[in-house]
Protein backbone atom coordinates (compact mmCIF):
# COMPACT_ATOMS: atom_id res chain seq x y z
CA UNK A 1 0.00 0.00 0.00
CA UNK A 2 1.42 3.33 -1.05
CA UNK A 3 1.97 5.86 1.70
CA UNK A 4 0.62 8.54 -0.61
CA UNK A 5 -3.06 9.15 -1.20
CA UNK A 6 -2.04 10.48 -4.58
CA UNK A 7 1.06 11.80 -6.25
CA UNK A 8 1.84 13.37 -9.60
CA UNK A 9 5.11 14.07 -11.33
CA UNK A 10 5.67 16.70 -13.99
CA UNK A 11 2.17 16.58 -15.45
CA UNK A 12 1.80 18.45 -18.72
CA UNK A 13 -1.33 19.01 -20.77
CA UNK A 14 -2.24 21.22 -23.71
CA UNK A 15 -5.62 21.98 -25.21
CA UNK A 16 -4.86 23.04 -28.75
CA UNK A 17 -2.57 26.01 -28.32
CA UNK A 18 -3.47 26.61 -24.68
CA UNK A 19 -0.97 25.19 -22.22
CA UNK A 20 -3.13 24.02 -19.32
CA UNK A 21 -0.40 22.30 -17.28
CA UNK A 22 3.32 22.75 -17.60
CA UNK A 23 5.16 20.31 -15.34
CA UNK A 24 3.01 20.11 -12.22
CA UNK A 25 4.21 17.84 -9.42
CA UNK A 26 2.32 17.28 -6.20
CA UNK A 27 1.70 14.66 -3.55
CA UNK A 28 -0.38 14.14 -0.43
CA UNK A 29 0.19 11.57 2.31
CA UNK A 30 -2.82 9.38 3.09
CA UNK A 31 -5.42 11.05 5.26
CA UNK A 32 -4.32 14.59 4.45
CA UNK A 33 -5.94 17.46 2.59
CA UNK A 34 -3.97 19.10 -0.18
CA UNK A 35 -5.27 22.47 -1.29
CA UNK A 36 -4.74 23.44 -4.90
CA UNK A 37 -4.97 27.20 -4.99
CA UNK A 38 -5.11 29.44 -8.03
CA UNK A 39 -7.22 31.75 -10.15
CA UNK A 40 -9.53 30.61 -12.96
CA UNK A 41 -7.56 28.99 -15.75
CA UNK A 42 -4.57 28.16 -13.55
CA UNK A 43 -5.01 24.45 -14.31
CA UNK A 44 -6.65 23.27 -11.09
CA UNK A 45 -9.54 21.46 -12.75
CA UNK A 46 -7.20 19.89 -15.29
CA UNK A 47 -5.09 18.38 -12.48
CA UNK A 48 -8.23 16.94 -10.90
CA UNK A 49 -9.48 15.54 -14.19
CA UNK A 50 -6.17 13.82 -14.86
CA UNK A 51 -6.01 12.30 -11.37
CA UNK A 52 -9.66 11.21 -11.62
CA UNK A 53 -8.88 9.39 -14.93
CA UNK A 54 -11.21 11.64 -16.94
CA UNK A 55 -8.35 13.10 -18.93
CA UNK A 56 -4.97 11.81 -20.02
CA UNK A 57 -1.92 13.93 -19.47
CA UNK A 58 0.39 14.55 -22.43
CA UNK A 59 3.46 14.01 -20.29
CA UNK A 60 4.32 13.08 -16.73
CA UNK A 61 2.84 10.39 -14.52
CA UNK A 62 0.41 10.20 -11.65
CA UNK A 63 -0.83 7.58 -9.24
CA UNK A 64 -3.83 7.53 -6.96
CA UNK A 65 -4.20 5.16 -4.01
CA UNK A 66 -1.10 3.39 -5.30
CA UNK A 67 -2.37 2.80 -8.85
CA UNK A 68 -1.18 4.47 -12.03
CA UNK A 69 -3.93 6.66 -13.50
CA UNK A 70 -2.98 5.88 -17.10
CA UNK A 71 -2.15 2.17 -16.66
CA UNK A 72 -4.81 1.05 -14.17
CA UNK A 73 -7.68 3.53 -14.49
CA UNK A 74 -10.23 0.90 -13.43
CA UNK A 75 -8.45 0.31 -10.12
CA UNK A 76 -8.20 4.05 -9.57
CA UNK A 77 -11.92 4.60 -10.29
CA UNK A 78 -12.80 1.98 -7.72
CA UNK A 79 -11.08 4.03 -5.01
CA UNK A 80 -11.89 7.64 -5.80
CA UNK A 81 -14.81 10.02 -5.83
CA UNK A 82 -15.26 13.29 -7.60
CA UNK A 83 -17.37 16.19 -6.48
CA UNK A 84 -17.63 19.88 -7.14
CA UNK A 85 -18.44 22.56 -9.62
CA UNK A 86 -18.25 20.43 -12.76
CA UNK A 87 -19.74 17.27 -11.31
CA UNK A 88 -23.34 16.79 -10.50
CA UNK A 89 -26.23 14.65 -9.45
CA UNK A 90 -29.32 14.09 -11.58
CA UNK A 91 -31.72 17.02 -11.24
CA UNK A 92 -34.82 15.06 -12.14
CA UNK A 93 -34.29 12.20 -9.72
CA UNK A 94 -34.87 12.41 -5.97
CA UNK A 95 -31.92 12.69 -3.60
CA UNK A 96 -32.52 9.13 -2.45
CA UNK A 97 -32.76 7.76 -6.01
CA UNK A 98 -29.49 9.44 -6.92
CA UNK A 99 -27.61 7.83 -4.05
CA UNK A 100 -29.21 4.41 -4.50
CA UNK A 101 -28.33 4.48 -8.20
CA UNK A 102 -24.69 5.20 -7.44
CA UNK A 103 -24.65 2.41 -4.85
CA UNK A 104 -26.00 -0.02 -7.44
CA UNK A 105 -23.44 1.14 -9.99
CA UNK A 106 -20.84 0.27 -7.35
CA UNK A 107 -22.22 -3.27 -7.26
CA UNK A 108 -24.06 -2.96 -3.96
CA UNK A 109 -27.18 -5.09 -3.72
CA UNK A 110 -30.25 -2.83 -3.75
CA UNK A 111 -30.90 -3.34 -0.03
CA UNK A 112 -27.37 -2.26 0.90
CA UNK A 113 -27.48 0.66 -1.52
CA UNK A 114 -30.70 1.90 0.07
CA UNK A 115 -29.26 1.47 3.55
CA UNK A 116 -26.09 3.34 2.65
CA UNK A 117 -28.12 6.12 0.99
CA UNK A 118 -30.24 6.52 4.12
CA UNK A 119 -27.10 6.69 6.30
CA UNK A 120 -25.61 9.43 4.15
CA UNK A 121 -28.82 11.43 3.84
CA UNK A 122 -29.09 11.42 7.62
CA UNK A 123 -25.47 12.39 8.09
CA UNK A 124 -25.83 15.31 5.66
CA UNK A 125 -29.15 16.51 7.06
CA UNK A 126 -31.14 15.67 3.94
CA UNK A 127 -33.62 13.13 5.35
CA UNK A 128 -36.59 15.43 4.87
CA UNK A 129 -35.67 16.16 1.28
CA UNK A 130 -34.79 12.54 0.43
CA UNK A 131 -37.89 11.93 -1.69
CA UNK A 132 -37.95 15.28 -3.46
CA UNK A 133 -36.41 15.80 -6.91
CA UNK A 134 -33.01 17.47 -6.70
CA UNK A 135 -34.30 20.30 -8.91
CA UNK A 136 -36.19 21.60 -5.86
CA UNK A 137 -33.05 21.66 -3.65
CA UNK A 138 -31.27 24.85 -2.58
CA UNK A 139 -27.64 25.40 -3.57
CA UNK A 140 -26.37 24.28 -0.18
CA UNK A 141 -28.51 21.13 -0.15
CA UNK A 142 -27.36 20.26 -3.64
CA UNK A 143 -23.72 20.60 -2.66
CA UNK A 144 -24.28 18.39 0.38
CA UNK A 145 -26.03 15.76 -1.74
CA UNK A 146 -23.20 15.93 -4.24
CA UNK A 147 -20.70 15.29 -1.45
CA UNK A 148 -22.88 12.48 -0.11
CA UNK A 149 -22.98 10.97 -3.62
CA UNK A 150 -19.21 10.84 -3.70
CA UNK A 151 -19.10 9.04 -0.34
CA UNK A 152 -21.45 6.18 -1.26
CA UNK A 153 -18.58 3.87 -2.16
CA UNK A 154 -16.34 4.78 0.80
CA UNK A 155 -13.56 6.17 -1.43
CA UNK A 156 -9.94 6.37 -0.32
CA UNK A 157 -9.33 9.60 -2.21
CA UNK A 158 -11.79 12.41 -2.86
CA UNK A 159 -11.39 15.18 -5.40
CA UNK A 160 -13.30 18.33 -4.56
CA UNK A 161 -13.34 20.89 -7.33
CA UNK A 162 -14.15 24.31 -5.87
CA UNK A 163 -16.67 22.84 -3.46
CA UNK A 164 -17.89 26.10 -1.97
CA UNK A 165 -18.42 28.16 -5.13
CA UNK A 166 -21.76 29.91 -4.96
CA UNK A 167 -22.45 29.11 -1.30
CA UNK A 168 -23.15 31.83 1.24
CA UNK A 169 -20.74 31.97 4.22
CA UNK A 170 -23.00 30.03 6.61
CA UNK A 171 -23.47 27.16 4.16
CA UNK A 172 -19.79 27.25 3.35
CA UNK A 173 -18.81 26.76 7.00
CA UNK A 174 -21.23 23.86 7.17
CA UNK A 175 -19.57 22.28 4.13
CA UNK A 176 -16.12 22.82 5.64
CA UNK A 177 -17.22 20.91 8.74
CA UNK A 178 -18.28 18.00 6.54
CA UNK A 179 -14.98 18.03 4.65
CA UNK A 180 -13.01 18.04 7.90
CA UNK A 181 -15.07 15.05 8.98
CA UNK A 182 -13.85 13.11 5.93
CA UNK A 183 -10.19 13.32 6.83
CA UNK A 184 -10.99 12.05 10.30
CA UNK A 185 -11.93 8.79 8.54
CA UNK A 186 -8.56 8.60 6.80
CA UNK A 187 -9.71 9.84 3.41
CA UNK A 188 -7.16 11.76 1.35
CA UNK A 189 -8.61 14.93 -0.18
CA UNK A 190 -7.51 17.08 -3.08
CA UNK A 191 -9.33 20.37 -2.90
CA UNK A 192 -9.20 23.15 -5.46
CA UNK A 193 -10.12 26.64 -4.47
CA UNK A 194 -9.72 30.26 -5.43
CA UNK A 195 -9.73 31.34 -1.81
CA UNK A 196 -6.66 31.34 0.39
CA UNK A 197 -9.03 31.41 3.33
CA UNK A 198 -10.59 28.11 2.28
CA UNK A 199 -7.25 26.42 1.72
CA UNK A 200 -6.08 27.75 5.08
CA UNK A 201 -9.19 26.44 6.83
CA UNK A 202 -9.02 22.93 5.37
CA UNK A 203 -5.65 22.02 3.94
CA UNK A 204 -2.58 20.41 5.52
CA UNK A 205 -0.56 21.47 2.51
CA UNK A 206 -1.10 24.05 -0.20
CA UNK A 207 0.10 24.18 -3.79
CA UNK A 208 -0.32 27.47 -5.65
CA UNK A 209 -0.86 27.16 -9.38
CA UNK A 210 -0.65 29.88 -11.97
CA UNK A 211 -0.65 29.39 -15.74
CA UNK A 212 -0.26 25.65 -15.28
CA UNK A 213 2.85 25.92 -13.12
CA UNK A 214 3.43 25.46 -9.40
CA UNK A 215 4.53 28.86 -8.13
CA UNK A 216 4.55 28.06 -4.43
CA UNK A 217 4.11 25.05 -2.14
CA UNK A 218 4.13 24.46 1.57
CA UNK A 219 2.04 24.31 4.69
CA UNK A 220 -0.49 27.12 5.14
CA UNK A 221 1.84 28.69 7.75
CA UNK A 222 4.85 28.58 5.44
CA UNK A 223 2.85 29.99 2.60
CA UNK A 224 1.50 32.85 4.65
CA UNK A 225 5.03 33.74 5.63
CA UNK A 226 6.07 33.58 2.00
CA UNK A 227 3.30 35.87 0.83
CA UNK A 228 4.05 38.47 3.46
CA UNK A 229 1.78 37.47 6.29
CA UNK A 230 -1.34 39.33 7.11
CA UNK A 231 -2.86 42.74 6.75
CA UNK A 232 -4.66 45.14 9.06
CA UNK A 233 -7.91 46.49 7.68
CA UNK A 234 -9.39 49.64 9.20
CA UNK A 235 -12.80 50.90 8.22
CA UNK A 236 -13.36 54.38 9.61
CA UNK A 237 -16.48 55.83 11.15
CA UNK A 238 -15.69 59.23 9.78
CA UNK A 239 -13.79 59.79 6.52
CA UNK A 240 -12.36 62.94 8.08
CA UNK A 241 -10.13 60.69 10.22
CA UNK A 242 -8.47 59.23 7.14
CA UNK A 243 -5.25 61.22 7.33
CA UNK A 244 -4.46 60.72 11.06
CA UNK A 245 -5.42 57.04 10.79
CA UNK A 246 -3.21 56.59 7.73
CA UNK A 247 -0.35 58.22 9.59
CA UNK A 248 -0.73 55.77 12.50
CA UNK A 249 -0.79 52.76 10.16
CA UNK A 250 2.21 54.06 8.26
CA UNK A 251 4.29 54.58 11.38
CA UNK A 252 3.52 51.16 12.88
CA UNK A 253 3.73 49.07 9.70
CA UNK A 254 6.55 51.07 8.23
CA UNK A 255 4.81 51.51 4.88
CA UNK A 256 1.95 53.65 3.69
CA UNK A 257 -1.48 51.98 3.71
CA UNK A 258 -3.53 51.31 0.63
CA UNK A 259 -6.79 53.27 0.44
CA UNK A 260 -9.18 50.80 -1.12
CA UNK A 261 -12.28 52.93 -0.55
CA UNK A 262 -12.99 56.29 1.06
CA UNK A 263 -13.56 54.61 4.42
CA UNK A 264 -11.09 51.76 4.28
CA UNK A 265 -7.36 51.50 4.82
CA UNK A 266 -5.31 48.33 4.37
CA UNK A 267 -1.69 47.79 5.37
CA UNK A 268 0.39 44.59 5.50
CA UNK A 269 1.87 43.82 8.93
CA UNK A 270 4.52 41.39 10.10
CA UNK A 271 3.02 40.18 13.36
CA UNK A 272 0.27 40.33 15.96
CA UNK A 273 2.07 43.09 17.84
CA UNK A 274 1.61 45.53 14.99
CA UNK A 275 -2.10 44.91 15.13
CA UNK A 276 -2.30 45.54 18.88
CA UNK A 277 -0.14 48.62 18.51
CA UNK A 278 -2.45 50.01 15.83
CA UNK A 279 -5.50 49.29 17.97
CA UNK A 280 -3.99 51.09 20.95
CA UNK A 281 -2.97 54.14 18.96
CA UNK A 282 -6.33 54.48 17.25
CA UNK A 283 -7.93 54.49 20.68
CA UNK A 284 -5.40 57.00 21.99
CA UNK A 285 -6.36 59.37 19.18
CA UNK A 286 -10.06 58.64 19.64
CA UNK A 287 -10.48 57.53 16.01
CA UNK A 288 -13.76 55.67 15.63
CA UNK A 289 -13.83 52.50 13.51
CA UNK A 290 -16.72 50.48 12.13
CA UNK A 291 -14.40 47.58 11.37
CA UNK A 292 -10.93 46.68 12.49
CA UNK A 293 -9.43 43.35 11.53
CA UNK A 294 -6.30 41.34 11.04
CA UNK A 295 -6.81 39.21 7.98
CA UNK A 296 -5.02 36.81 5.66
CA UNK A 297 -3.90 38.23 2.36
CA UNK A 298 -6.44 37.76 -0.42
CA UNK A 299 -5.50 35.54 -3.32
CA UNK A 300 -4.75 38.68 -5.33
CA UNK A 301 -2.36 39.95 -2.68
CA UNK A 302 -0.75 36.53 -2.38
CA UNK A 303 -0.20 36.42 -6.11
CA UNK A 304 1.24 39.85 -6.09
CA UNK A 305 3.69 38.72 -3.44
CA UNK A 306 4.55 35.43 -5.19
CA UNK A 307 4.74 36.51 -8.79
CA UNK A 308 4.98 40.26 -8.68
CA UNK A 309 1.98 40.31 -10.99
CA UNK A 310 -1.75 40.34 -10.29
CA UNK A 311 -3.61 37.04 -10.53
CA UNK A 312 -4.74 36.26 -14.04
CA UNK A 313 -8.44 35.80 -14.27
CA UNK A 314 -8.72 34.59 -17.84
CA UNK A 315 -11.45 31.99 -17.91
CA UNK A 316 -10.14 28.81 -19.47
CA UNK A 317 -12.59 26.57 -17.66
CA UNK A 318 -14.48 25.92 -20.86
CA UNK A 319 -11.36 24.63 -22.54
CA UNK A 320 -10.75 22.30 -19.62
CA UNK B 1 -28.10 1.31 13.42
CA UNK B 2 -26.04 -1.11 11.40
CA UNK B 3 -23.62 0.16 8.82
CA UNK B 4 -23.90 -0.97 5.23
CA UNK B 5 -21.01 -3.30 4.40
CA UNK B 6 -18.17 -2.01 2.27
CA UNK B 7 -18.64 -2.86 -1.38
CA UNK B 8 -16.90 -5.70 -3.10
CA UNK B 9 -13.96 -4.92 -5.31
CA UNK B 10 -15.44 -3.32 -8.44
CA UNK B 11 -15.20 -5.07 -11.78
CA UNK B 12 -14.89 -8.49 -10.22
CA UNK B 13 -18.51 -9.55 -10.72
CA UNK B 14 -19.45 -10.91 -14.13
CA UNK B 15 -21.81 -9.12 -16.55
CA UNK B 16 -21.27 -5.85 -14.73
CA UNK B 17 -21.75 -3.87 -17.92
CA UNK B 18 -25.21 -5.31 -18.44
CA UNK B 19 -26.30 -4.85 -14.81
CA UNK B 20 -25.02 -1.29 -14.77
CA UNK B 21 -26.74 -0.58 -18.08
CA UNK B 22 -30.02 -1.79 -16.61
CA UNK B 23 -29.56 0.42 -13.53
CA UNK B 24 -29.00 3.39 -15.83
CA UNK B 25 -31.91 2.40 -18.07
CA UNK B 26 -34.13 2.53 -14.99
CA UNK B 27 -32.80 6.01 -14.28
CA UNK B 28 -33.69 7.10 -17.80
CA UNK B 29 -37.21 5.68 -17.50
CA UNK B 30 -37.72 7.33 -14.10
CA UNK B 31 -36.90 10.61 -15.83
CA UNK B 32 -39.40 9.87 -18.60
CA UNK B 33 -42.23 9.59 -16.11
CA UNK B 34 -41.33 13.09 -14.91
CA UNK B 35 -40.96 14.61 -18.35
CA UNK B 36 -42.85 12.46 -20.83
CA UNK B 37 -42.07 14.81 -23.73
CA UNK B 38 -40.12 12.31 -25.87
CA UNK B 39 -42.89 9.69 -25.65
CA UNK B 40 -45.55 12.23 -26.55
CA UNK B 41 -43.36 13.37 -29.40
CA UNK B 42 -42.81 9.79 -30.54
CA UNK B 43 -46.54 9.12 -30.64
CA UNK B 44 -48.09 12.43 -31.60
CA UNK B 45 -45.91 13.19 -34.61
CA UNK B 46 -46.50 9.85 -36.39
CA UNK B 47 -50.18 9.90 -35.37
CA UNK B 48 -50.54 13.36 -36.92
CA UNK B 49 -48.89 12.21 -40.14
CA UNK B 50 -51.16 9.16 -40.14
CA UNK B 51 -54.35 11.17 -39.90
CA UNK B 52 -53.11 13.92 -42.20
CA UNK B 53 -51.93 11.65 -45.02
CA UNK B 54 -54.86 9.29 -44.62
CA UNK B 55 -57.56 11.88 -45.15
CA UNK B 56 -55.64 14.20 -47.47
CA UNK B 57 -54.32 11.64 -49.93
CA UNK B 58 -56.24 8.48 -49.13
CA UNK B 59 -58.82 9.04 -51.82
CA UNK B 60 -56.45 10.07 -54.57
CA UNK B 61 -53.60 7.63 -53.92
CA UNK B 62 -55.47 4.43 -53.20
CA UNK B 63 -59.07 5.17 -54.12
CA UNK B 64 -60.34 4.79 -50.56
CA UNK B 65 -59.06 5.61 -47.08
CA UNK B 66 -59.48 1.98 -45.97
CA UNK B 67 -57.13 0.72 -48.66
CA UNK B 68 -54.73 3.56 -48.06
CA UNK B 69 -54.65 2.86 -44.32
CA UNK B 70 -53.39 -0.64 -45.09
CA UNK B 71 -50.59 0.90 -47.09
CA UNK B 72 -49.79 3.83 -44.83
CA UNK B 73 -49.99 2.39 -41.31
CA UNK B 74 -46.89 0.12 -41.35
CA UNK B 75 -44.71 3.05 -42.40
CA UNK B 76 -46.13 5.21 -39.63
CA UNK B 77 -45.28 2.44 -37.17
CA UNK B 78 -41.65 2.50 -38.29
CA UNK B 79 -41.63 6.28 -37.97
CA UNK B 80 -43.00 6.01 -34.42
CA UNK B 81 -40.41 3.44 -33.32
CA UNK B 82 -37.59 5.48 -34.74
CA UNK B 83 -38.70 8.87 -33.55
CA UNK B 84 -39.31 8.34 -29.83
CA UNK B 85 -35.62 7.73 -29.29
CA UNK B 86 -34.11 9.58 -32.20
CA UNK B 87 -34.55 12.92 -30.53
CA UNK B 88 -34.51 12.00 -26.85
CA UNK B 89 -31.43 9.81 -26.45
CA UNK B 90 -28.98 12.14 -28.13
CA UNK B 91 -30.20 15.16 -26.20
CA UNK B 92 -30.27 13.47 -22.78
CA UNK B 93 -26.74 12.18 -23.22
CA UNK B 94 -25.67 15.64 -24.33
CA UNK B 95 -27.43 17.22 -21.34
CA UNK B 96 -25.75 14.80 -18.91
CA UNK B 97 -22.45 15.89 -20.25
CA UNK B 98 -23.13 19.58 -19.75
CA UNK B 99 -24.59 19.07 -16.27
CA UNK B 100 -21.58 17.13 -15.08
CA UNK B 101 -23.51 13.87 -14.64
CA UNK B 102 -21.27 12.31 -17.29
CA UNK B 103 -18.17 13.20 -15.27
CA UNK B 104 -19.56 11.38 -12.27
CA UNK B 105 -20.35 8.29 -14.37
CA UNK B 106 -16.94 8.36 -15.98
CA UNK B 107 -15.23 8.50 -12.60
CA UNK B 108 -17.09 5.37 -11.45
CA UNK B 109 -15.64 1.88 -11.96
CA UNK B 110 -18.26 0.99 -14.58
CA UNK B 111 -17.99 0.14 -18.28
CA UNK B 112 -17.97 3.16 -20.57
CA UNK B 113 -20.68 1.38 -22.55
CA UNK B 114 -23.12 1.30 -19.62
CA UNK B 115 -24.38 4.92 -19.61
CA UNK B 116 -24.96 4.84 -23.37
CA UNK B 117 -26.48 1.37 -23.51
CA UNK B 118 -28.63 2.23 -20.51
CA UNK B 119 -30.11 5.17 -22.33
CA UNK B 120 -30.75 3.17 -25.50
CA UNK B 121 -32.28 0.25 -23.57
CA UNK B 122 -34.68 2.69 -21.94
CA UNK B 123 -35.56 3.82 -25.45
CA UNK B 124 -36.67 0.30 -26.31
CA UNK B 125 -39.30 0.56 -23.60
CA UNK B 126 -40.36 3.91 -25.08
CA UNK B 127 -40.57 2.37 -28.58
CA UNK B 128 -42.71 -0.46 -27.24
CA UNK B 129 -45.06 2.06 -25.71
CA UNK B 130 -45.14 4.19 -28.86
CA UNK B 131 -45.78 1.13 -31.06
CA UNK B 132 -48.56 -0.11 -28.77
CA UNK B 133 -50.29 3.29 -28.77
CA UNK B 134 -49.94 3.57 -32.54
CA UNK B 135 -51.47 0.11 -33.01
CA UNK B 136 -54.40 1.25 -30.89
CA UNK B 137 -54.84 4.41 -32.95
CA UNK B 138 -54.53 2.40 -36.16
CA UNK B 139 -57.19 -0.03 -34.94
CA UNK B 140 -59.51 2.87 -34.12
CA UNK B 141 -59.10 4.20 -37.64
CA UNK B 142 -59.93 0.77 -39.03
CA UNK B 143 -56.54 -0.89 -39.55
CA UNK B 144 -56.57 -4.68 -39.33
CA UNK B 145 -53.60 -7.03 -39.37
CA UNK B 146 -53.84 -9.36 -42.35
CA UNK B 147 -50.80 -11.48 -41.67
CA UNK B 148 -50.46 -13.92 -38.77
CA UNK B 149 -50.03 -12.72 -35.18
CA UNK B 150 -46.42 -13.88 -35.33
CA UNK B 151 -45.89 -11.79 -38.43
CA UNK B 152 -47.45 -8.74 -36.73
CA UNK B 153 -45.14 -9.19 -33.73
CA UNK B 154 -42.23 -9.60 -36.10
CA UNK B 155 -43.19 -6.30 -37.78
CA UNK B 156 -43.28 -4.50 -34.42
CA UNK B 157 -40.02 -6.18 -33.40
CA UNK B 158 -38.35 -5.21 -36.65
CA UNK B 159 -39.44 -1.57 -36.30
CA UNK B 160 -38.13 -1.48 -32.72
CA UNK B 161 -34.87 -3.22 -33.61
CA UNK B 162 -34.31 -0.67 -36.33
CA UNK B 163 -35.11 2.14 -33.87
CA UNK B 164 -32.55 0.67 -31.44
CA UNK B 165 -29.85 0.60 -34.10
CA UNK B 166 -30.61 4.11 -35.42
CA UNK B 167 -30.44 5.36 -31.81
CA UNK B 168 -26.70 4.71 -31.83
CA UNK B 169 -26.28 7.31 -34.55
CA UNK B 170 -27.93 9.96 -32.37
CA UNK B 171 -26.04 8.73 -29.32
CA UNK B 172 -22.82 9.22 -31.26
CA UNK B 173 -23.88 12.72 -32.29
CA UNK B 174 -24.99 13.48 -28.72
CA UNK B 175 -21.57 12.48 -27.40
CA UNK B 176 -19.70 14.28 -30.15
CA UNK B 177 -21.48 17.62 -30.36
CA UNK B 178 -21.14 20.19 -27.59
CA UNK B 179 -24.46 21.93 -27.97
CA UNK B 180 -27.78 20.20 -27.22
CA UNK B 181 -29.54 22.45 -29.71
CA UNK B 182 -27.28 21.10 -32.44
CA UNK B 183 -28.38 17.58 -31.56
CA UNK B 184 -32.05 18.54 -31.86
CA UNK B 185 -31.34 20.39 -35.10
CA UNK B 186 -29.56 17.34 -36.50
CA UNK B 187 -32.47 15.08 -35.60
CA UNK B 188 -34.97 17.39 -37.27
CA UNK B 189 -32.91 17.94 -40.40
CA UNK B 190 -32.39 14.21 -40.89
CA UNK B 191 -35.98 13.43 -39.98
CA UNK B 192 -37.44 14.79 -43.22
CA UNK B 193 -35.31 12.95 -45.82
CA UNK B 194 -34.96 9.79 -43.71
CA UNK B 195 -38.57 9.32 -42.66
CA UNK B 196 -40.51 11.05 -45.44
CA UNK B 197 -38.18 10.39 -48.37
CA UNK B 198 -39.33 6.78 -48.34
CA UNK B 199 -42.17 4.57 -49.44
CA UNK B 200 -44.15 5.93 -46.46
CA UNK B 201 -46.89 7.77 -48.37
CA UNK B 202 -46.69 6.15 -51.78
CA UNK B 203 -44.81 3.29 -53.52
CA UNK B 204 -41.36 4.41 -54.66
CA UNK B 205 -42.28 3.57 -58.27
CA UNK B 206 -44.71 6.51 -58.27
CA UNK B 207 -42.11 9.05 -57.08
CA UNK B 208 -40.23 11.44 -59.41
CA UNK B 209 -36.78 10.19 -60.49
CA UNK B 210 -34.51 11.99 -58.01
CA UNK B 211 -36.74 11.25 -55.03
CA UNK B 212 -37.23 7.70 -56.19
CA UNK B 213 -33.47 7.18 -56.39
CA UNK B 214 -33.08 8.42 -52.81
CA UNK B 215 -36.09 6.55 -51.43
CA UNK B 216 -34.87 3.28 -52.90
CA UNK B 217 -31.46 3.46 -51.25
CA UNK B 218 -32.87 4.83 -47.99
CA UNK B 219 -32.79 1.98 -45.44
CA UNK B 220 -35.97 3.29 -43.81
CA UNK B 221 -37.83 2.35 -47.03
CA UNK B 222 -36.66 -1.24 -46.58
CA UNK B 223 -37.93 -1.33 -42.99
CA UNK B 224 -41.28 0.18 -44.02
CA UNK B 225 -41.66 -2.26 -46.92
CA UNK B 226 -40.79 -5.18 -44.68
CA UNK B 227 -43.30 -4.14 -42.02
CA UNK B 228 -45.95 -3.51 -44.68
CA UNK B 229 -45.49 -7.01 -46.09
CA UNK B 230 -45.55 -8.60 -42.62
CA UNK B 231 -48.67 -6.73 -41.48
CA UNK B 232 -50.61 -7.12 -44.71
CA UNK B 233 -49.61 -10.73 -45.33
CA UNK B 234 -48.07 -9.99 -48.73
CA UNK B 235 -44.80 -11.21 -50.24
CA UNK B 236 -41.87 -10.24 -48.05
CA UNK B 237 -39.13 -10.61 -50.63
CA UNK B 238 -35.68 -9.51 -49.51
CA UNK B 239 -36.83 -6.54 -47.43
CA UNK B 240 -36.54 -8.21 -44.02
CA UNK B 241 -33.02 -9.44 -44.77
CA UNK B 242 -31.99 -6.01 -46.08
CA UNK B 243 -33.41 -4.40 -42.94
CA UNK B 244 -31.48 -6.78 -40.70
CA UNK B 245 -28.28 -6.10 -42.64
CA UNK B 246 -28.81 -2.35 -42.18
CA UNK B 247 -29.43 -2.85 -38.46
CA UNK B 248 -26.15 -4.74 -38.11
CA UNK B 249 -24.25 -2.08 -40.09
CA UNK B 250 -25.65 0.82 -38.05
CA UNK B 251 -24.98 -0.93 -34.76
CA UNK B 252 -21.52 -2.22 -35.59
CA UNK B 253 -20.37 1.16 -36.89
CA UNK B 254 -21.99 3.64 -34.52
CA UNK B 255 -22.03 1.81 -31.18
CA UNK B 256 -18.21 1.48 -31.01
CA UNK B 257 -17.80 5.02 -32.35
CA UNK B 258 -20.09 6.39 -29.65
CA UNK B 259 -18.41 4.43 -26.83
CA UNK B 260 -14.98 5.41 -28.10
CA UNK B 261 -15.67 9.13 -28.16
CA UNK B 262 -17.52 8.87 -24.83
CA UNK B 263 -14.38 7.37 -23.26
CA UNK B 264 -12.17 10.01 -24.78
CA UNK B 265 -14.39 12.95 -23.98
CA UNK B 266 -12.60 15.82 -22.32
Amino acid sequence: MSEHGFEAEKLAKRFGKTVALDGVSLAAPRGQVLGLLGPNGAGKTTVIRILATLLRSDRGRASVAGFDVAGQPGQVRGRIALSGQHTSVDEELTGLANLVMIGQLLDMPRRHATQRAAELLARFGLEDAARRPVASYSGGMRRRLDLAASLVGRPEVIFLDEPSVGLDPGKRDELWQLIRGLTAEGVTVLLTTQYLEEADALADGIIVLDHGRVIAAGTPAELKQQVGGRAVVVRLDDPADTEPAAAILASVADRSPERSTRHELVVPVTGDDDFFEITARLREHAIGVTELSLRLPSLDEAFLALTGAPATTTDFTKAA
Amino acid sequence: MTTAPARTQPGTRPLGWLRHSLVLARRSLAKTTRSPGPIVNGVVTPALFLVLFLYLFGGSVAGSTTDYLRYLFPGILVMGAGLAGMISTGTTINLDRRNGVTDRFRSLPISRLAPLLGSVLADIVRYLLAVAILFAIGALLGFRVHGSLAAALAAAGLAILFGFCVSWVTVFIGVLVKDANAVVAFSFITFLPLQLGTSLAAPTSTLPGWLRAWAEVNPVTQVMDACRALLNGTTIGGTVTTTLIWCVILFVVFCPLAVRSYSRQQ
